[in-house]
């Protein structure tokens, strides 16, 4: 599994002391908070409305039992007994002190894990799919390209001062779980018809107050070029990124603001001047990498396990939740797990250190001592026999943590917003409360079969709002809260963004809107149809209609 | 007891060491609770607790002071902006820890029903 090498041993160590010295600084006043708040930041820091908050970076979203433990351990000791897994492959603690913060990253850095790349106009820590290395789907294992990007751009001289932040999301599968669309770079393998493998490569998607779509610069790019044409992206970016204004900054508005041709062209001309053609370095490089995300010793084990099929014949709850909370594994006899960290009426992403504890069990004991964290703020046991299901079910349901809702109307992705944001305007996890409780009722969300609902709490969109197939956007309207609804969003491999459908509602609404909405989605629907589908087919008009007449 | 609230403008910020919401009182230090702050209800006196915070930050009690419109009703203190409300409140989704099931958040309740 995913380790460390030596160099980032010391590289994280050296960081936990310089920041212990820096916090202490400001903290005798040496140094003031214009001068300490760059530094705190780049460790993940920040001041949110009700203490400091600390975000850690969970790379590819892979965790191990024990990080997972000490992620417990220091939810315990040094906040209030919980966590938040956010919409990028991290963990935020709500309630963390600065004359603390150095204990905890030292804390992190004894079972490998740090807060660096979480903030900043950096290359921020590469998000992958969350089930990479299982699916089914799969082409190949994106994480050794992931990885490769985060030595070659962790304090990388050169791109340390973007014109503003840069996220990379890579996956290894045709079905999009990464959301590469919506990333200042995205990748995306295929295998053409001989055989070989490729990465797509798409620049100047984002979302935030200007969402787009990302757009192709190459269709098939061999692995070892992609540092140098990443380069070459960075370069053209470094050079022509506007620097004047903080909302144009992003290489999306670069990428629109000249044309994807004419982008494409300047790119290419400065892959072409690179001063070094050879790719030996890399090459050698996806090898040594490649040991290091080594596949677990799958047994060999028959496509049906019979005691699986009898619990879920003897328990509808099981049942259900076998339907909606597993995924397709590429070996015989294993299943994907997904924990759904959305209970009904509950905060999305939030776990308490129990829970922690608990998954962490089910993950050395069942699942190769292995956790994932999806960008949808849940829990994934990526390599799992059919035949622990049932027991690892029954271990979830004492712990509160089996939502049979995974990929349903209950599984709302929700950013923290004004409950504890300092940059919010309207609160967010209420919302999905009340949507998550209007919909507690199974038999109603399996009717309503796939949907993605997204909530954010201000327009810089981290609660992806834009490509959720029903977005949600909290405002400020006079010092007061409201909600627009946007319709149509996606972040699979046919990626759009949504379009807002009218006037937005005062937060009690919000609940009845979806629900005339989802409604009004199933008196139209086609047999087999799904929301967004169905969405793509008629247009806005019969759910303006709906939602707008009685007004 | 007044009927009618008297409105103003009081200073927060947050403290230095643990980065929660703090307000300054009439006596000089930082409370939790938002009715304990001096409420100015003047431009002169809002000037004077800002310059206090000021000094306030330089000595590294706190940081980020600003002030901030709200109005005094029978004792209790509340923020024109639900920005500040939350802030004075503490998370409206958890309300069995901090300032919420101390019961220093503030004197109106959590925004319900949403
Ligand atoms: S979308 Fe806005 S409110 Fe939500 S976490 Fe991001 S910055 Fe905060």
């Amino acid at each position: 599994m995913y380790r460390y090498d030596e160099f980032d041993h010391q590289f994280v160590r050296d960081r936990t002391n310089q920041f212990r010295s820096q916090a202490d600084r400001r903290l005798k006043g040496e140094l003031t908070e214009e001068e300490f708040r760059p530094l705190r930041l780049m460790n993940g820091l920040y001041l949110q409305l009700h203490a400091y908050m600390l975000r850690v970076a969970i790379p590819y979203g892979t965790l191990s039992s024990k990080q997972m433990r000490q992620l417990a351990f220091i939810a315990d000791k040094w906040d209030k007994g919980y966590g938040h897994f956010t919409t990028r492959q991290n963990i935020q603690y709500n309630w963390i002190k600065l004359e603390d913060t150095a204990d905890i990253l030292d804390a992190l850095a004894d079972v490998e894990m740090h807060a660096i790349q979480t903030s900043g106009n950096c290359i921020r820590n590469v998000t992958t799919d969350h089930w990479a290395g299982a699916a089914a789907d799969e082409i190949a294992d994106p994480r050794p390209v992931g990885e490769l990007l985060r030595q070659w751009s962790s304090l990388h001289p050169e791109f340390s001062f973007l014109p503003r932040k840069f996220k990379i999301a890579v996956t290894g599968a045709p079905n999009d779980r990464a959301a590469v669309k919506v990333h200042d770079i995205g990748l995306r393998l295929h295998r053409n018809a001989e055989g070989a493998i490729g990465w797509e490569v798409i620049v100047g998607g984002g979302l935030g107050r200007t969402p787009m779509i990302g757009v192709t610069v190459r269709n098939f790019l061999p692995e070892h070029e992609l540092i140098g044409y990443l380069e070459a992206i960075m370069r053209v970016y470094n050079l022509y990124g506007r620097r004047d204004n903080k909302y144009k900054a992003r290489i999306k508005i670069l990428v629109h603001e000249i044309g994807a041709d004419k982008f494409k062209s300047e790119v290419e001309a400065e892959y072409a001047r690179r001063p070094q053609a050879s790719t030996e370095v890399e090459q050698r490089e996806l090898q040594r990498i490649a040991a290091y995300f080594a596949a677990p010793q799958l047994e060999k084990l028959p496509r049906w396990s019979p005691g699986f099929e009898e619990a879920k014949l003897g328990n509808p709850s099981f049942s259900r939740w076998t339907k909606n909370n597993l995924g397709p594994h590429r070996a015989d006899g294993y299943t994907i797990v997904n924990i759904s960290l959305k209970p009904d009426g509950g905060i999305p992403g939030d776990a308490t250190s129990g829970q922690m504890r608990l998954m962490a069990d089910l993950a050395e004991r069942y699942s190769f001592d292995e956790l994932r964290v999806s960008h949808a703020q849940n829990i994934v046991l990526p390599h799992v026999k059919k035949d622990d299901v049932f027991a690892i079910w029954k271990a979830l349901e004492a712990a509160g943590l089996a939502a049979a809702n995974y990929g349903h109307a209950g599984d709302i992705i929700a950013c923290p917003g004004l409950d504890y944001c300092a940059l919010a305007t309207a609160r967010s996890i209420p919302i999905a409360q009340s949507i998550s409780r209007k919909f507690a009722d199974s038999a109603k969300q399996d009717e309503i079969g796939k949907l993605k609902i997204n909530i954010s709490g201000c327009i810089n969109a981290c609660g992806h709002h834009h490509v959720g197939h029903i977005g949600i956007l909290g405002l400020d309207k006079k010092g007061e809260e409201y909600y627009q609804i946007t319709l149509g969003g996606s972040s699979a491999e046919a990626a759009s963004i949504g379009t807002i459908l009218g006037p937005g509602f005062a937060g009690h609404e919000v609940a009845d809107a979806i629900e005339t909405i989802l409604d009004t989605y199933l008196k139209l629907r086609q047999p087999g149809e799904e929301f967004l589908a169905a969405y793509r087919r008629v247009g806005a008009k019969p759910f303006k209609e709906a939602l707008y007449a009685a007004a | 007891m007044t009927t009618s609230p008297e409105k103003g403008q009081l200073v927060t910020a947050n403290r230095l060491r643990d980065g929660i919401a703090v307000f300054l009182t009439r006596s000089g230090v930082w409370s939790e609770t938002i009715d304990d702050a001096a409420l100015a209800l003047e431009p002169q006196a809002a000037a004077a607790l800002e310059s206090r915070a000021k000094d306030d930050e330089k000595s590294t009690l706190i940081t980020g002071a600003y002030l901030i419109d709200a109005e005094r009703l029978n004792g209790r203190v509340r923020a024109s902006h639900i920005r500040e409300r939350m802030r004075a409140l503490g998370p409206t989704v958890r309300l069995d820890l901090g300032k919420q099931a101390e019961g220093t958040g503030a004197g109106f309740a959590a925004p319900e029903g949403v």
